[in-house]
């Protein structure tokens, strides 16, 4: 379980492509509220966006719960997918293929966990897969 | 269906992003580009990302089509006007896009165009919008 | 357990009075803290800790309940910091708290030693938590102390120089670091679009050792000033660490390297089309100081 206490949450559904646009824009939104400079929002929404793109295809849709947390000592967003599909039967293995280039399938989490602080991967208990992520400031 | 207008100026086009993009939008702008540099037998693509804020693996992978189709059907493409941040984060993404040529703008971007291309002569039309209407 | 909160609530003042009478027997460095803040700050920890919302427990540290308690202490923390008390001093200034509350807890469960030794259990690790906390705060302090000025060094440090039109230099000095390099390219990439520049030299006599980190660090920049259409140049490879780049395995075999700015200069401008030429007008200050006579 990721550390951090929740100040306040939105959830973004994710069931089209155009809602990964809104994923997006909505995380673009939060990161400029909590004051981000421009290169970590940048990274923030790209990482949302990979997350987001892997959530539709991969987990046949799902939503998203942006929060923003605290440690006590600094500020962040935690950026929290879910999605009720088939899962990720490796975890470790996924988290090191990472993108590959060329037309593979490659479920972009490795590059999305370079972007952020912090990266788990849960399985859920009805099934698919919860991919918390959190960037503090 | 809203669609990305390509311009075209004689033997090039230009193409300039300015939304954000959804998957399919940049599908589209795949499938559009590639009909036209055929149709108008165009030696040069010049893409115009400078209001991208966000370049994520799809667009860069689309990027990536685009230049490779175009360089099959014998046009080069330029990218052009990327954003520092957005370059950063590509690179921590792990892409470097190594098959797309790029320049720092319209006008850089034009002159690698010129120099790689063989001008057809008296080929150059005027600027217009290429879009069927 | 939020029954045990309650009965601390009740039992504030005994506790207060308690844990002041301990404090003010122990070592108390009264060169640094009066006794009337030193109560001060006793009183409103007690006070931060028994006003939580009911249904709040010891045992959820995470919760949304504690922040008040957590940034209190934070600001404790610093405010102690700056008055000269070291974070051991502060951490067991929270610590010392305990057997006031162990005491509460014995009050409460009489002869119940099972339950006793449960409450002990819970009370001890939530202590032992909030004094790290104030250790936490105290080093995340001096953090960013020390990393405004690194700012302040790096703005001071990394200037980009631009040599010709569409040419920048960036002559880095001093060990690179993760969050430096992060500023230095920042500062590189930015540059390029302001003066327009296809071009930029990144010269690294300055840098007295690359090892596989910063070489890593160097070819993202120099990757990402590629994607957006400039070129750079390396310079100032010395002798000693072109052989460290060849044992670690660092592969430049995309990136031109230089061991002279001047080389890496002249090559910039040959490749954006320009030449240097010599003309008779050179101007020989001797001759000319002569003929002036």
């Amino acid at each position: 379980m990721l550390s951090g206490t929740v100040e306040k949450t939105e959830i973004v559904p994710i069931a089209s492509s155009s809602d990964v646009v809104l994923v997006r824009q909505r995380v673009r939104l939060w990161t400029t509220e909590l004051k981000f400079s421009l290169v970590d929002q940048t990274k923030i929404v790209t990482a949302a966006s990979e997350l987001g793109r892997n959530t539709l295809e991969h987990g046949g849709g799902g939503s998203l719960e942006i929060a923003a947390v605290t440690n006590g000592l600094r500020r962040g967003i935690r950026l929290q997918f879910s999605d009720q599909g088939p899962g990720i039967p490796d975890i470790a293995q996924a988290l090191r293929d990472g993108f590959t280039t060329g037309g593979g399938m490659g479920l972009g989490l490795g590059g999305s966990k370079r972007l952020m602080n912090e990266f788990e991967i849960q399985p859920n208990p009805g099934g698919g897969t919860t991919v918390t992520a959190i960037r503090w400031k | 269906m809203e669609r990305i207008p390509i311009l075209r100026m004689g033997n090039y086009l230009l193409v300039t992003i300015q939304v954000d993009m959804h998957d399919k939008l940049a599908l589209t702008l795949q499938d559009d580009l590639t009909n036209r540099i055929s149709e108008v037998n165009a030696k040069g693509v010049l893409i115009d990302i400078s209001s991208l804020e966000i370049v994520d693996s799809f667009i860069g992978r689309t990027l990536a089509n685009i230049a490779s189709m175009a360089r099959i059907l014998d046009a080069e493409t330029v990218v052009v006007g990327m954003q520092p941040a957005v370059a950063i984060t590509l690179v921590e993404l792990g892409m470097s896009l190594p098959g797309i040529r790029t320049a720092l703008n319209v006008e850089s971007g034009m002159e690698f165009l010129r120099q790689t291309v063989m001008a057809y002569e008296g080929s150059d039309d005027a600027i217009g919008d290429s879009r069927e209407d | 357990m939020s029954k045990l909160l309650e009965t601390m609530r009740q039992s504030r003042e005994s506790i207060l009075q308690d844990w002041l009478t301990r404090l003010k027997s122990a070592v108390q460095r009264r060169d640094l803290i009066s006794e009337r803040d030193l109560v001060s700050q006793a009183s409103e920890m007690v006070a931060t800790l028994v006003d939580v919302p009911p249904g709040t427990t010891f045992e959820d540290f995470n919760s949304p309940a504690w922040q008040p308690l957590k940034a209190m202490l934070a600001s404790l923390s610093v405010s102690r910091a700056m008055a000269g008390f070291t974070p051991s001093e502060t951490a067991i200034f929270v610590l010392s708290l305990k057997p006031s509350l162990f005491g509460t807890a014995r009050q409460q469960r009489g002869s119940d030693a099972e339950e006793l030794y449960s409450d002990l259990l819970t009370i001890n690790e939530f202590v032992d938590r909030l004094a790290l906390h104030t250790t936490d705060s105290y080093i995340h302090g001096r953090d960013q102390v020390i990393v405004r000025q690194q700012e302040e060094m790096l703005e001071l440090s990394t200037p980009v120089v631009t040599l010709w039109d569409g040419i920048v230099a960036l002559p880095l000095i001093g060990t690179l670091d993760s969050a430096r390099t992060q500023v230095v390219m920042e500062s590189l990439l930015e540059a390029i679009v302001q003066t327009n520049s296809r071009f930029a030299i990144i010269d690294i006599t300055g840098v007295p050792t690359v090892d596989t980190l910063v070489a890593q660090h160097l070819l993202k920049t120099i990757t990402a000033a590629r994607l957006m259409g400039a070129e750079c140049i390396l310079s100032g490879i010395r002798p000693q660490i072109a052989q460290t780049i060849v044992h670690l395995g660092i592969n430049l075999q995309d990136v031109t390297t230089k061991s002279r700015l001047a080389d890496a200069f002249r090559l910039a401008l040959e490749r954006s089309g320009r030449k240097v030429v010599r003309t008779e007008n050179a101007v020989d200050r001797n001759a000319a100081t002569q003929r002036g006579q």
